[in-house]
């Protein structure tokens, strides 16, 4: 608590742990490229350096706040600072900015350099051009371009626990890679694409699939067919103006038909498949005495997590696929009947995903059916935006329009998978007896809703506390797996998001998402869940029909994996 | 694939330390003094033993110059190249060693395994420099040609 003055005028302060914080309330958007309010404080870009009453300069992201301190934070002296450290920067640094996917709104570096008028470089790169890491299904990494703020590293470890990156040798030998200088793929990366989020360069970026989208529009004798997951409708928006968070589902599906797609589904409909899947099967455990706790299966760096790091806790792994899964796999049946392909087109499924991770899960051996892949492309939002750029369409002019039958709709609960709790939110609603309005907000209110990354609560079930615990975050997961493991927690349910606060903030997203418009992305699912009729997904008709038709004897088959 | 006993050392040298992230440099130490190089194999073993992700491990060990995945030779000539050394010409005595051995700038260990030729910053021997240390062991006032002579005094120790 106290006052200090910023640039000649007084701030008052609160709790903000560092001086940057309080220059940026004030209005003052200091320049950083290492500084991430989610991540430790690592000090190492020195862009937010400020000077003092008496000259002295320090990097505002490391000082604490104290009462009366006087500050300056665009001096003569500080303007040269940092215009040359981002000189450096840039001379260390691949220029081939016409043709990095980062150029234009998400490079940090890019537009630095713009604000801070840098028009020439004056000194030469001297640094050695080494290979790009294409092993990833999911991201690329481009050493070249990487300016060792060490956000992915830090990333890596703080939010996600895993450590797959870190530094190597020191001064200019110093370079972020794997251990040994591994292939991404040799190391326990689990794809969440957390570390393409927090790069300010194009060092790391999502791997993308997009021109395999166009051949397969631009090919007659294909079936072009989309799934779009809950998280990417509340997202798209953000590159046109549209308010942070506002759903925009009906005009993405009017460009995706635009661009060709043959059928436009939700994967909002298919979330209501896991439901009913999961919850079959989370009872089937409860009351034969199966493996518990229940782990969840929809995220897929999770699953995989759990496959690398846990391997004793596999088999509590939900045989459910994910809604990805499940849906592609529905789909592609639903046109092996000749009935719906009379032409006898084959059918490449598509799907628009929040993540990076569901490039991997596609890849994985178990997601094939009758030996074919049941989600040929995936794309992330962040590519989508790219696509309809790409086409040209004047987003804000687009008509909303609505998905295609059978599999385009989906009830609230299977909206609301996009944001962490949302799954069990989903759940309790299926466990639940009646549909009032009551008991869907005595849901809500039971402790499954909040950003908070480890969720404890209990909900009364036949008898039973049925023990839930909701986790969003690797590194939350594996304080909570430790804890399972040693015998010091029990659940009977266990949700984990791999992303912080859900899907909604998954690698594929627009990335440079502030505090409000990730507060905004949850609202907007929960919008879209208010201002669904149907809010439990057995009573989606569409999900009733396919029990009682496709599903009748093939729900194992398209709707369950095998083992991990 | 290491030969077994190398995890037994590995071993035994954390429970001297204790499997606490802060034993991770002594480890490395201990490791790199048993064995004349850090193998890397026991870099991952000791990582997951005192639970620090492999990543950072690497991070540290190829921070400090002292650590080395290559196995070493039997005698470790350390060429000094502080102000003192450089200014009274270390690095002719260093090429000198280089070429008589055929190292370059990437192999610093005969194939043979008898001898690693490595710069280091300062041995705080000024006074008698150019310095250099075989197996540290000091060895003043060095020229090329006097290295020429101590390589094969060294050979001399082989037969």
């Amino acid at each position: 608590m106290g006052y200090m003055t910023i640039d000649g005028r007084k701030v008052e302060f609160t709790d903000e742990k560092n001086v940057l914080s309080v220059i940026r309330k004030a209005g003052i958007n200091i320049p950083t490229l290492c500084y991430h309010s989610e991540l430790s404080t690592f000090g190492a870009c020195r862009l937010c350096t400020v000077e003092d009453n008496r000259g002295k300069t320090f990097a505002s992201c490391s000082e604490e706040p104290r009462d009366g301190m006087v500050i300056y934070t665009n001096t003569g002296k500080l303007k040269k600072y940092r215009k040359m450290i981002v000189e450096l920067l840039l001379a260390a640094h691949c220029r081939d900015c016409t043709t990095c996917v980062e150029s234009g709104v998400t490079c940090v570096l890019q537009s630095l350099a713009l604000r801070m008028g840098i028009q020439e470089v004056r000194f030469e790169n001297t640094r050695e051009i080494r290979p790009l890491d294409m092993t990833s299904p999911s991201i690329v990494r481009d050493p070249n371009k990487c300016i060792l703020c060490g956000n992915c590293v830090r990333a890596c470890e703080e939010l996600q626990g895993i450590g797959a990156l870190g530094f190597a040798y020191r001064g200019t030998e110093a370079m972020v890679m794997p251990e040994f200088d591994k292939k991404i793929n040799e190391t326990l990366c689990v794809n969440c694409g957390q570390c393409r989020v927090f790069c300010p360069t194009g060092a790391i970026s999502i791997r993308t699939n997009i021109d395999e989208v166009w051949d397969a529009l631009a090919d007659p004798n294909v079936r072009v067919v989309a799934q779009i997951a809950p998280a990417v409708r509340v997202a798209v928006g953000d590159n046109y103006g549209v308010p942070k968070g506002r759903s925009v589902m009906g005009k993405i599906v009017n460009a995706l038909h635009r661009m060709g797609f043959d059928e436009v589904y939700d994967t909002t409909f298919s979330a209501d498949l896991t439901i009913m899947e999961e919850t079959a099967e989370f009872l089937d455990r409860v009351q034969n005495g199966g493996k518990l706790p229940l782990l969840t299966s929809c995220c897929p760096a999770w699953v995989k997590f759990v496959t690398d790091q846990f391997q004793d806790f596999v088999p509590n792994i939900s045989t459910c696929r994910s809604p990805q899964g499940m849906l592609s796999a529905v789909i592609k049946e639903h046109f092996r009947d000749p009935a719906n392909n009379p032409d006898g087109r084959k059918t490449v499924v598509v799907s628009f995903m929040p993540c990076t991770a569901k490039k991997m899960e596609a890849e994985r051996p178990n997601s094939y059916t009758k030996g074919e892949k049941d989600t040929d492309i995936v794309i992330t939002t962040t590519e989508l935006i790219r696509m309809i750029d790409n086409n040209g369409y004047d987003f804000g002019m687009l008509e909303p329009e609505a998905c295609d039958t059978p599999f385009g709709l989906g009830s609230g609960g299977g909206v609301i998978f996009g944001v962490t709790g949302g799954v069990t939110e989903a759940v309790l609603r299926r466990l639940s007896p009646d549909h009032t309005k009551a008991s869907m907000e005595s849901i809500a209110e039971s402790g499954v809703r909040g950003m908070d990354g480890i969720k404890e609560f209990s909900v009364p079930y036949n008898g039973i506390d049925v023990k839930i615990c909701v986790v969003n975050g690797l590194a939350n997961a594996r304080a909570v797996m430790d804890k399972v493991r040693a015998g010091e927690a029990e659940y009977h349910l266990i949700e984990v998001m791999a992303c912080r606060r859900g899907c909604i903030m998954g690698g594929g997203q627009p990335a440079g998402a502030g505090d409000r418009t990730k507060a905004a992305r949850a609202q907007g699912l929960y919008n879209a869940d208010n201002t669904t009729i149907i809010k439990k997904s057995d009573e989606n008709p569409l999900v009733i029909d396919l029990y009682n038709g496709m599903l009748k004897d093939k729900a194992h088959e398209l709707l369950h994996v095998e083992g991990y | 694939m290491l030969d077994q006993s190398y995890y037994n050392k590995a071993d035994e040298i954390i429970e001297g330390y204790g499997r606490k992230a802060a034993s991770l440099i002594p480890i490395m130490q201990d490791i790199q003094a048993e064995y004349r190089y850090l193998p890397g194999e026991l870099l991952t073993y000791v990582a997951k033993q005192i639970g620090v992700k492999e990543a950072k491990a690497f991070s540290v060990a190829t921070f400090y110059e002292n650590f080395s995945f290559e196995p070493k030779g039997k005698f470790i000539i350390k060429v000094c190249d502080g102000t003192a050394c450089h200014v009274r010409k270390s690095m002719p005595v260093k090429e000198a060693l280089m070429k008589e051995l055929g190292l370059t700038h990437k192999q610093h260990t005969t194939d043979d395994m008898m001898f690693t030729v490595e710069t280091v910053s300062c041995l705080g021997a000024c006074g008698l420099a150019p310095t250099l240390t075989v197996n540290d062991e000091v060895h003043p006032k060095m020229t090329p040609e006097k290295a020429i002579d101590l390589l094969s005094e060294l050979r001399g120790e082989k037969v």
